[in-house]
């Protein structure tokens, strides 16, 4: 179970400023992740879950202010400039994005996408470059892929053009994956072949993944451990059975129990009371002591450290809840 | 094989187009109060000139067969003869185009020349002071008239340090390279003023496009990304404006031929309407037409070159 740590977030803060007001999208975020390991960053939108991915590719840098570490095999590769981090980028660390339709340039044929990067950083030449483009499409589930390089991104299905994404991120063999809701956009069936694709690689090439999503049951079937953030910071993490089984944060259990599973048809469905705080009017304590059934005069006071509560389990929470004592008894 | 086709499609598009221009132009000189003989042949005409143009134009005949016999005649080459040149519009006309032409590709390349690298300068140090300083100097470009630009540059630059010849035209692409300097930049200081606002707001929009964050994931240079990935996709819109721009173009060089004494058909087309030379006008008017149409068809051509996405229509 223990791995050897490839990349570990020390409080990385982002903030942005926009029309003079200042931002705070990630807020002093700390977290491991080992060699192989699928770690899930879960939260509702403006959470900062993909900017802090954004953050750790130093994407984030020129639209606002990152600090904090993030040491990636022990490096601390936030400082670092452009020119430095284009030998990290795509090699060591690939990313992929939500919208399989913008984030692949429509005016360049995928074969091109793809070879760019080999040719930045592998010393293959231009027909092993095609050669092994045609291996990765091929891969990734592309049917005649050397039909295909030649083509744009328009003439590909949603599916289709995910699949491409992956294989140009992947086409360098990375050690980490950072995917940026990769499964959002689909349609539901498409959804589990693009997760179980993404998870066979991560596999077969021992790739670590960062997987930022919203959706609770794809962190139930991909992830070996989640982190659940709320308004910019970590609130919960904990390893995936325990803490869909057992989730000690009050907003993780808010979030579980607005999946609907196992509800009774046409009884309305449980949401959050409340909507999240404005990043620019964060709440002096806990920011989600507003929302909270369990907040008490403690949480608009203080916000409560993330603290250890069980081996490998972490909560920032002044009244934690446990389901498995109360249930119990 | 395929853009031959829709060539040949955008030309077939373009007869209703130019069927309304034939029309106009027909009207002009007969919606005239007067004698429409007396408007083309000009106040001095003898009443056997007038009885010529008369029979050849039919004017004595219904207005269908008046337009039938223009359209004839116009498809045939015969614009008329011009009362200012004395000689057959078209071929004034042709005399004339080549000097034009070459003045507006220039202009059009020094638009892009000065505006281009500006406009990358510029949305790369969006809000810092490279940015706010080159709008700054094209925002005082764009809100000086072309002429008053022309005057200016006239007076400094050919009267004063005599780098640049005062007015008219040289022989051969290089001379002419020398020679229409001050005309071209003249139209080309408000050109690349428009082309730079709109490039610079392309470049911004693209920057931020998810396809170049992901090109910057992949670990690309900084070179290839703008090169590659954003500067083609920038350059979409700003073909649009240019080609939309072409209108602008030509009433530049009206005003700029006449203040630089180039003989091009922009300052053919002032003396025609000063001297009320009216064929000569109808001929300007359907040679203005045509080439509107062509930078059109130019300006969809090169879209569908960068941008295969409007290669199936």
């Amino acid at each position: 179970m223990t791995r050897d740590t490839i990349l570990e977030v020390r409080n990385l803060t982002t903030t942005f400023t926009r029309a003079g007001r200042v931002l705070p999208a990630v807020r002093d975020v700390s977290f491991s992740l080992g060699r192989g390991e699928v770690l899930g960053l879960v939260g509702e939108s403006g959470s900062g879950k993909s900017v802090t991915l954004r953050s750790i590719l130093g994407l984030s840098r020129h639209y606002g202010t990152v600090t904090g570490e993030v040491l990636w095999k022990g490096r601390d590769i936030a400082p670092m400039s452009e020119r430095q981090l284009r030998t990290v980028r795509g090699r060591e660390i690939a990313m992929i994005f939500q919208e399989p339709m913008s984030s692949l340039n429509p005016l360049l044929t995928v074969g091109l996408q793809l070879t760019e990067v080999l040719k930045a950083h592998t010393d293959l030449g231009r027909t092993e470059r095609r050669k092994r483009a045609v291996e990765m499409l091929d891969h990734v589930g592309i049917p005649s892929a050397a039909a295909r390089l030649d083509d744009y991104p328009h003439q590909f299905s949603g599916g289709m053009r995910q699949r491409v994404m992956i294989a140009i991120a992947l086409a360098a063999r990375p050690e980490l994956l950072l995917a940026d809701e990769p499964t959002t956009a689909l349609d539901v069936t498409i959804q589990a072949q693009i997760l179980d694709l993404i998870l066979g690689l991560a596999r077969e090439y021992d790739m670590g993944v960062l997987l930022v999503t919203h959706d609770l049951g794809v962190v139930a079937q991909t992830c070996d451990r989640v982190a659940v953030m709320y308004a910019g910071r970590i609130v919960e993490e904990a390893p995936v059975a325990p803490l869909l089984s057992d989730p000690r944060h009050p907003y993780t259990m808010g979030l579980m129990r607005s999946v609907p599973e196992g509800v009774a048809p046409r009884t309305s469905l449980y949401s959050v009371p409340g909507t999240p705080p404005a990043l620019d009017a964060l709440p002096m304590g806990c920011a989600f002591a507003p929302r909270c059934p369990s907040a008490s005069a403690q949480c608009s006071a203080a916000d409560p450290a993330l603290s250890r509560l069980a081996p490998g389990r972490l909560a920032a929470c002044h009244h934690p809840v446990s389901l498995a004592k109360g249930d119990a008894a | 094989m395929q853009s031959l086709a829709y060539i040949a499609k955008r030309l077939l598009l373009m007869v209703p187009t130019f069927a309304i221009v034939m029309v106009i132009i027909f009207l002009l000189v007969r919606l005239l109060p007067g004698d429409p003989a007396i408007a083309i042949a000009g106040d001095k005409a003898s009443d056997a000139d007038l009885a010529a143009i008369r029979e050849r134009l039919g004017l004595n005949e219904p207005l269908l067969v008046q337009f039938w016999l223009f359209l004839t005649n116009t498809l045939q080459g015969d614009l008329g003869r011009s009362i200012l040149m004395k000689a057959p519009a078209l071929g004034v006309i042709l005399d004339r185009l080549p000097t034009t032409a070459f003045l507006t590709l220039y202009a059009v390349t020094l638009s892009l020349l000065i505006a281009g690298p500006l406009a990358f300068v510029a949305a790369l140090n969006r809000g810092r002071w490279p940015d706010a300083a080159i709008r700054a100097v094209f925002q005082v470009g764009l809100s000086m008239p072309v002429f008053y630009i022309g005057l200016v540059l006239l007076t400094f630059l050919a009267a004063r340090a005599r780098l640049f010849p005062v007015g008219g035209i040289g022989h051969g692409f290089f001379e002419n390279l020398h020679q229409l300097f001050l005309p071209a930049m003249t139209i080309a200081l408000y050109t690349s003023a428009i082309v730079m606002r709109n490039l610079r707001a392309s470049i911004i929009e693209v920057l931020d496009a998810e396809y170049v964050q992901f090109a910057r994931a992949k670990g690309l240079s900084s070179r290839l990304i703008l090169g590659r990935h954003v500067l083609r996709n920038a350059l979409i819109s700003t073909v649009t404006l240019l080609g939309l721009s072409i209108g602008n173009l030509m009433s530049g060089t009206l005003v700029t031929e006449t203040v630089f004494a180039v003989p091009g058909v922009g300052r053919l087309m002032l003396e025609a309407i000063f001297a009320r030379d009216y064929p000569l006008i109808q001929g300007l008017t359907l040679t203005f037409a045509v080439l509107v149409s062509a930078v059109f068809l130019l300006t969809d051509l090169v879209q569908s070159w960068l941008d295969p996405r409007m290669r199936l229509t």
